[in-house]
């Protein structure tokens, strides 16, 4: 192709034109940048600063505080109203078990699917994607008389000829163990897909020569196939623990009494009592329930959002 | 190991070990399901207790036969999918077809028959009977019952009512002043003076079997309630002794010919497409559900379309190499997007109050206007739009930018060369492409804030309420919270049929949505 002809002072001129409009251009985007800025964390700041203050109720608070004390906080650990300590360690406990097993159950079942060939196996996998048609939480009548049915029927012990009182753990309405199970049955379909698909980008040739060496499936599995997979199985195991700590619909529904609720049934008591006298408490309260959760995701955002850019919209 | 004979290579290190390890994980399974169905079976759920032995005796055969060794990896993930997925959408199905809920209908019919069976009455024949009492040593009571037709019974508080004859084995010497036997075993006639002494005893005592249940009320009076009623399972009738009638099931109760029900609660019945028929065609109620569904189908489009307006101009901002601070800004405004959302809702509806939050004190101090977000239906709409953007934005952000990266820059220059101007190039080139790419992501995205019940009940909790309808739902419910409402809300919830049947409307809108979307995605796939 024949370069264009130009004559120089034209060419000139169109390179100063370009050169300013690009000046332009970047001003008005950093004016953009800096007002999305404000607009991003507008609100956390002034949520940060009403936690910092001392002011308890909600008008008095400025997006940066007059002063700066912990008396939220400390209500907040010491409120005789709101067992609020014992709300995030039902959140952190139930969402660290559910992500644990999530991923334990998921690369099992994912490291059959993909190395296997048995019958049954398009079937399995054609069946998972339609379950996860039906996301769980929409049954929630159904899980709530389920659990009901569970919690009537499971005696707290048992006595067992022989071996004497044996307790049961709790897994009916208002119990936490209950709630672990429909988290964790509602998040496998999914997880188990997303996790062949990556084993299935690790050579197949590696677990055979370790068999060929005399490894089990399971050594191959453990020692060969696992450390592989390890950032996908930190990518489940966190976004599983992300999405059951923000889950507010089945806790709402399944917990009743106030000292078995998750963080977000328990904080969702602020604004149904006076939210302009405990706004304070309760700012307190948000930052530390979100800042962990920030922090990994800001840290970890590529592998995160990867996964998350497969399935959709986080909690 | 060879390896060669064609069996599964699976050279564990010693096959006897692996095959001990497995019978003691499999025992301590077994023991763990038998407990668990034993307190099932203790506890009437007969039903748990079976499938629960089932999926038991599945696992055992799984990890025991060699040929279905893949399903043993999968096996236990299958078990909880099952349980906790499977079984609760069908039963949710199945309850939308019913007329379960928590007021009239919570029993089975069995449950409500034998309520019927169990209610006794006092016929006349059996309502002023003599008695006498015998006593053992231990301090027991025996009770003899004679009939007006003469005919005697024999009660006792361990065994029940039974009929007698004055020859049976048991009974000692008959006493010739009232012809009973003076001692029944060990048990000796109460002279009627003993009889006052442990009169209050007595009339403590309830002697109940099946079908009667003896009561001591004075000294010379007993009475002996029948059961009432009795059901006839073939013709599926609940006959009453006492007023004789005949009550048929009909609409989850029993009914008598005049349309008067029997005296117990309904039960849990079949009604059909009787719950989808309210929602769609009862007046009543299809306006409450029809404008529930608008709004929840409007809240999730314009969601979209606001979020992905929102992120797509700051990706073509953040997308620029030469802005200053360009890590920095991107990660800011990715936070919102990195709190929980039910603390982020929270916290927006603290931020609207209108009486006391910091949005209104601005408003009011330099515009001069104090909105009500939360009692005007139009702006609790609004309200819910703005923060769904502040939530959802960033997402679309993050998507785009990865999006933009894949447009192949020759595109751009050979628009450039032809003349394009940069408006020109977005609309023909960076926005067809990018839609096409991230079509899936906003479908996807669609169907979640469909059922964003987080940010509904925690920003507005459905409110302001439509007014004057009979049905549970606010302006601002979208169909997942006002199923929440018609099931589980304080004072008119506990209808789970309905909510039921509502979920099962989801069900369907969401499948429709995400298969439309695999499709969509598929054929990207094959494109690229």
């Amino acid at each position: 192709m024949a370069a264009p002809v130009t004559t120089p002072p034209a060419r000139q001129r169109r390179q100063i034109g370009i050169r300013a409009r690009r000046r332009i251009s970047i001003s008005i985007k950093l004016f953009v940048a800096v007002i999305t800025a404000f607009y991003a964390l507008a609100p956390v700041l002034y949520v940060v600063s009403s936690a910092l203050s001392p002011i308890r109720g909600i008008g008095g608070a400025t997006l940066i505080p007059a002063r700066v004390t912990t008396a939220n906080f400390e209500r907040l650990f010491n409120s005789p109203f709101h067992p609020w300590p014992t709300w995030i360690m039902n959140s952190v406990i139930v969402s660290a078990i559910s992500a644990v097993v999530v991923v334990a159950l998921c690369a099992l079942a994912a490291y059959s699917f993909s190395r296997f060939r048995f019958r049954g196996r398009r079937l399995g996998l054609i069946s998972l994607v339609v379950i996860q048609l039906f996301p769980n939480m929409l049954a929630i009548v159904a899980l709530f008389l389920l659990l009901q049915g569970i919690g009537q029927a499971l005696p707290a012990s048992i006595d067992v000829p022989g071996l004497g009182v044996i307790g049961l753990p709790r897994l009916g309405l208002n119990s936490l163990g209950g709630l672990v199970l429909i988290y964790i049955g509602g998040a496998l379909g999914f997880n188990t897909w997303l996790m062949k698909a990556y084993f299935d980008t690790v050579p197949y040739d590696l677990d055979e020569s370790a068999l060929v060496d005399g490894a089990s499936h399971f050594q191959a599995f453990r020692l060969v196939v696992l450390p592989l997979v390890r950032p996908i199985l930190a990518v489940i195991g966190i976004l599983t623990f992300i999405g059951t700590y923000s889950d507010f619909l089945l806790a709402r529904v399944m917990l009743t009494s106030t000292e078995n609720f998750t963080l977000a049934v328990g904080m969702s008591l602020f604004i149904r009592g006076n939210f302009n006298q405990e706004w304070g408490i309760f700012s307190a309260g948000a930052l530390i329930g979100a800042l962990p959760i920030v922090i990994v995701f800001l840290v970890l955002q590529r592998q995160l959002i990867g996964g998350l850019a497969r399935g959709g919209v986080k909690g | 190991m060879t390896g060669q004979q064609g069996a599964p290579r699976r050279g564990a290190p010693s096959p006897i070990v692996s095959i001990i390890w497995r019978l003691i994980a499999l025992a301590l399974i077994d023991a763990v399901a038998i407990v668990f169905a034993y307190a099932f079976f203790g506890g009437g759920l007969t039903l748990a207790a079976i499938v629960l032995l089932v999926i038991t005796a599945v696992i055992n055969v799984v990890f025991l036969v060699p040929g279905l060794y893949p399903l043993r990896w999968i096996s236990p993930g299958l078990m909880l999918l099952v349980l906790m997925v499977v079984y609760p959408v069908l039963y949710t199905v199945y309850i939308a077809f019913t007329n379960y809920n928590g007021v009239d209908h919570l029993l089975s019919k069995d449950q409500v028959v034998a309520r019927l069976e169990s209610t006794l009455y006092t016929p006349e024949e059996t309502a002023n009977l003599a008695w006498r009492a015998y006593r053992s040593p231990e301090g027991q009571f025996l009770i003899w019952l004679t009939q007006v037709d003469g005919t005697t019974q024999l009660a006792d508080p361990l065994s029940g009512i039974e009929q007698v004859q004055l020859d049976d084995a048991r009974f000692g010497a008959i006493d010739p002043e009232d012809g009973l036997p003076a001692t029944i075993g060990v048990y000796t006639k109460l002279g009627r003076l003993e009889s006052f002494r442990y009169l209050t005893a007595l009339s403590n005592l309830v002697i109940t079997d099946e079908t009667a249940q003896l009561r001591i009320i004075s000294i010379d009076r007993a009475t002996l309630g029948i059961a009432r009623f009795s059901y006839d399972p073939v013709r599926d009738v609940v006959y009453d002794d006492q007023t004789d009638t005949e009550y048929f099931a009909s609409g989850g109760y029993f009914v008598d010919a005049q349309g008067n029900r029997a005296p117990a609660p309904g039960f849990v019945d079949f009604v059909g497409l009787r719950n989808f028929e309210r929602a769609l065609s009862d007046p009543r109620i299809s306006s409450v559900f029809f404008s529930v569904l608008g709004w929840t189908i409007a809240f999730s489009f314009l969601s979209v379309v606001l979020t992905f307006a929102v992120g797509l101009a700051l990706a073509l901002v953040f997308n620029d190499d030469k802005l200053p601070l360009k890590g920095l800004f991107r990660t800011l405004a990715i936070i919102p997007y990195t709190i929980p959302g039910f603390i982020s809702a929270l916290v927006w509806a603290g931020l609207l109050n209108p009486n006391f939050g910091p949005i209104n004190g601005f408003l009011s101090d330099f515009v001069g206007m104090n909105p009500q977000w939360f009692s005007d239906g139009n702006l609790a709409k609004m309200a819910v739009l703005i923060v769904n953007t502040w939530l959802g934005y960033p997402y679309m952000m993050i998507v785009s930018l990865g999006a933009l990266q894949s447009i192949p820059s020759d595109l751009y220059e050979a628009a450039e060369i032809d003349g394009a101007s940069p408006w020109q190039r977005f609309r023909t080139i960076t926005f067809p492409l990018l839609l096409v790419a991230l079509a899936p992501l906003l479908i996807g995205s669609f169907a979640f804030n469909f059922n964003n019940f987080t940010l509904i009940e925690l920003l507005t909790e459905g409110r302001p309420p439509q007014l004057g309808v009979i049905s549970p739902a606010g302006q601002t419910d979208i169909l997942i919270s006002y199923s929440f409402r018609v099931a589980f809300a304080a004072g008119r919830g506990q209808d789970y049929a309905f909510a039921a049947a509502l979920g099962v409307f989801i069900f369907l809108i969401v499948a429709a949505i995400t298969i439309v979307n695999f499709r969509l995605s598929r054929r990207l796939e094959n494109m690229i």
